[in-house]
């Protein structure tokens, strides 16, 4: 889960990190209000899930209150790269002597948390890394030992921080680890990690991942309700469901992540464009079916269906009664084409069999049946 | 031969007394694993379906020779339990669960590292491992796959891996052994690591390796097959068309910065020699195609 500027920076200051005094607003006179409560000048800041705010016109500096309420005004709706600004987040402005860059994820390869920080901050880090590499200094932490005070110091010294606020970096460092590790982050990011003209250390920037098998355990609702997601995984999540919506007509339903990502790929092989990944896990039950059969059916662009199972411990007969289970729980507007194969998969073909129509059709293999599915498609 | 299990690995099921653990414990039983033990601290001294229950595995090994353990404990409880089993004294641990937090599984696996090197630990988020006939750990039908050889099969992806098994038995093609690594950024098994495995397997004759989306790790074992590895190697890997930045049902499924796809990592496994099928099936008729052409089955 992506967290918003602003709650990244309500996570980093539940940690002790030092972030600026500021408020989230969605109306001018709110922002206007909370102007007042953190002192002009103010960065009036979009709160959007997408990069780039600055350059889109999201991110303006306010003096006075004439000032602001143009900026909050006109930020407010803006569509920055397709999301639409609800949130300003209003903060009093730094003063900002120097800009660098701070960060933690898992780096997979390595297996280890790994950190980068460097005193080129304030641009992408990425472009940093193919310009000028060697101003990134990278350490790799084993999670068993932790990051240490001296182990971040020599980090500091190689990144070639300012030498005087050497000690106030290696605080706000250990804290943004603690957070990254205790506070369940894939991705803890400060761009800029700024010193201000007083000499302090302070994130001017908050970018957050929380990793979602973590949130039993921590309290995340509100960073939960601001999540934008599309009305069609919005509904599946409801239901349970894995789903990942696309811009396709070939609605998908699969059992098992890996097969339902290879469904997609042969859809798309086949020459068509798949409208979802739906992964209904290992059984395949008449309830699951009927609810994924819902989602699929509740999306405009779908044309056709395909259900795409496997059987394993589940056996073809009870995949078969599952679907058929479905299909009279569910009005079901666009053709169906089933593959089921693996165990039993003959039995359940068999079940199917009488209930097969123009609307409801069988193939035996993923790739006919992804063919099927295609030009029913593309025929509707 | 296999690799990691065989006719003599004794298994104890932590969770066996839960609804999940029980299913498959049972199952497992029913294909001939040799399922001796199960833990749960409350429940100690009782047993299910005759399958004696202890605190711990180190008690449970101990009474019974367990020597390695297979998990069905809620992810929150996971961590605890993966160090239960290490401390207990087993070789190999099959972590079934799913939703286990990244932070959990970097540290358990760096501690496991550290501290329990000869520990091999098998997922989290993995279907488990079969050697057809032999033992069966974790939620595959045994009945799909074909015992003997010459195939070695190792797989990010459960459904994936019961097609391919499906798939040669069809075709009359046996398999040592098939492994489940998982779908989840840091799994406790790697591709090299079976790799390797199969390579040093005088049964196992040829590979076939099922990868999908998300991190490096097939480009690694790319790295891998090209200098390390005699035997022929099959692939395929899941989510050509996957979009970046959406996780696609698995935790390490995912494609960011432009890292991690399917293309790149087909280029590099084609690089190394690889036969690369475009999608599972045409990846299980190269090889059967490849075991043909051997005259090993």
């Amino acid at each position: 889960m992506d967290l918003l500027e602003y709650q990244g920076k309500q996570f980093f200051a539940t940690f002790g990190i030092p972030v600026s005094d500021g408020r989230p607003v969605t109306t001018v006179e709110d922002a206007v209000a909370a102007a007042n409560a953190v002192g002009y000048p103010v960065v009036v800041k979009a709160q959007v899930h997408a990069g780039g705010r600055g350059k889109a016109g999201g991110v303006k500096l306010a003096t006075n209150e004439e000032e602001l309420r143009e900026h909050a005004g006109n930020i407010l709706g803006l569509d920055i790269k397709g999301h639409i600004t609800r949130i300003l987040w209003i903060e009093n402005a730094s003063d900002i002597a120097e800009e660098y860059y701070a960060s933690f994820t898992l780096d997979r390869s390595a297996k280890k948390h790994l950190g980068m920080l460097s005193a080129e901050g304030g641009v992408e880090i990425e472009q940093v890394a193919v310009d000028n590499p060697d101003a990134i200094a990278k350490i790799w932490i084993d999670p068993v030992d932790g990051l240490t005070a001296d182990v971040c110091r020599e980090w500091v010294r190689a990144a070639k921080l300012n030498p005087d606020v050497t000690e106030d970096a290696v605080e706000l460092l250990c804290k943004l680890y603690t957070a990254y590790v205790e506070g369940d982050a894939d991705l803890a990011e400060i761009n800029p990690l700024i010193v201000k003209t007083n000499g302090r250390v302070h994130a001017l920037d908050a970018k957050v991942t929380l990793d979602n098998n973590a949130e039993y355990r921590h309290e995340w609702s509100e960073y939960e309700a601001t999540q934008v997601r599309d009305a069609r995984e919005e509904a599946a999540h409801a239901k349970g469901l894995q789903y990942v919506g696309l811009d396709g007509t070939v609605g998908v339903i699969a059992n098992g992540a890996g097969l339902a990502m290879s469904t997609l790929d042969v859809v798309n092989q086949a020459g068509g464009k798949p409208a979802n990944f739906l992964d209904i896990g290992g059984g395949a039950n008449a309830e699951v079916m009927a609810g994924a059969l819902q989602v699929i059916n509740d999306d405009p662009n779908v044309k056709s269906i395909f259900i795409n199972i496997f059987g394993g411990i589940t056996r073809g007969e009870e995949v078969a009664k599952g679907i058929i289970g479905a299909l009279e729980m569910v009005d079901i507007s666009a053709p169906i084409v089933i593959r089921l194969d693996g165990t039993n998969a003959e039995e359940g073909r068999a079940l199917l069999a009488p209930h097969l129509s123009d609307k409801l059709v069988s193939k035996p293999t993923m790739l006919e049946a992804a063919a099927a599915a295609v030009a029913l498609a593309e025929k509707n | 031969m296999s690799i990691f299990v065989d006719e003599n690995t004794k298994v104890v099921y932590q969770g066996l007394t839960g609804s999940q653990g029980r299913f498959y414990g049972l199952r497992n039983r029913d294909y001939g694993t040799n399922v001796v033990a199960g833990t749960n601290p409350k429940k100690a001294g009782e047993d299910v379906d005759g399958i004696p229950i202890f605190a711990n595995v180190g008690e449970a090994a101990a009474a019974t020779g367990a020597n390695a353990a297979c998990i069905f404990i809620p992810a929150p409880g996971v961590k605890d339990a993966i160090m239960d089993a290490a401390i207990g004294g087993v070789e190999f641990i099959v972590c079934i669960t799913e939703g286990v937090p990244a932070q959990d599984e970097a540290w358990f696996y760096n501690e496991l590292k550290r501290n329990f090197p000869n520990v091999r630990l098998l997922g989290p988020n993995c279907p488990g491992i079969i050697s057809p006939g032999k033992c069966n750990i974790g939620i595959t039908a045994g009945e799909i796959a074909k015992p003997g050889g010459p195939v070695g099969i190792v797989s990010r992806s459960g459904t994936l891996t019961y097609q391919a098994l499906y798939e040669l038995k069809l075709q009359d093609i046996g398999v040592t052994t098939c492994v489940g690594i998982g779908g989840d950024p840091v799994p406790g098994t790697s591709f090299i690591d079976c790799l390797e495995a199969f390579e040093a397997d005088p049964d196992t004759k040829a590979v076939m390796m099922i990868g999908e989306i998300g991190g490096s790790a097939e480009e690694e074992a790319a790295e891998f097959i090209k200098n390390k590895m005699t035997k022929p190697v099959v692939s395929y890997v899941a989510g050509v068309t996957a979009p970046p930045g959406k996780k696609m049902g698995h935790a390490g499924a995912i494609v960011s910065g432009g890292k991690g796809t399917a293309a790149a990592k087909m280029e590099a496994l084609e690089a190394a020699g690889v036969r690369v099928g475009k999608n599972p099936t045409e990846a299980g008729e190269l090889m059967v195609e490849v075991v043909r052409e051997h005259g090993w089955a």
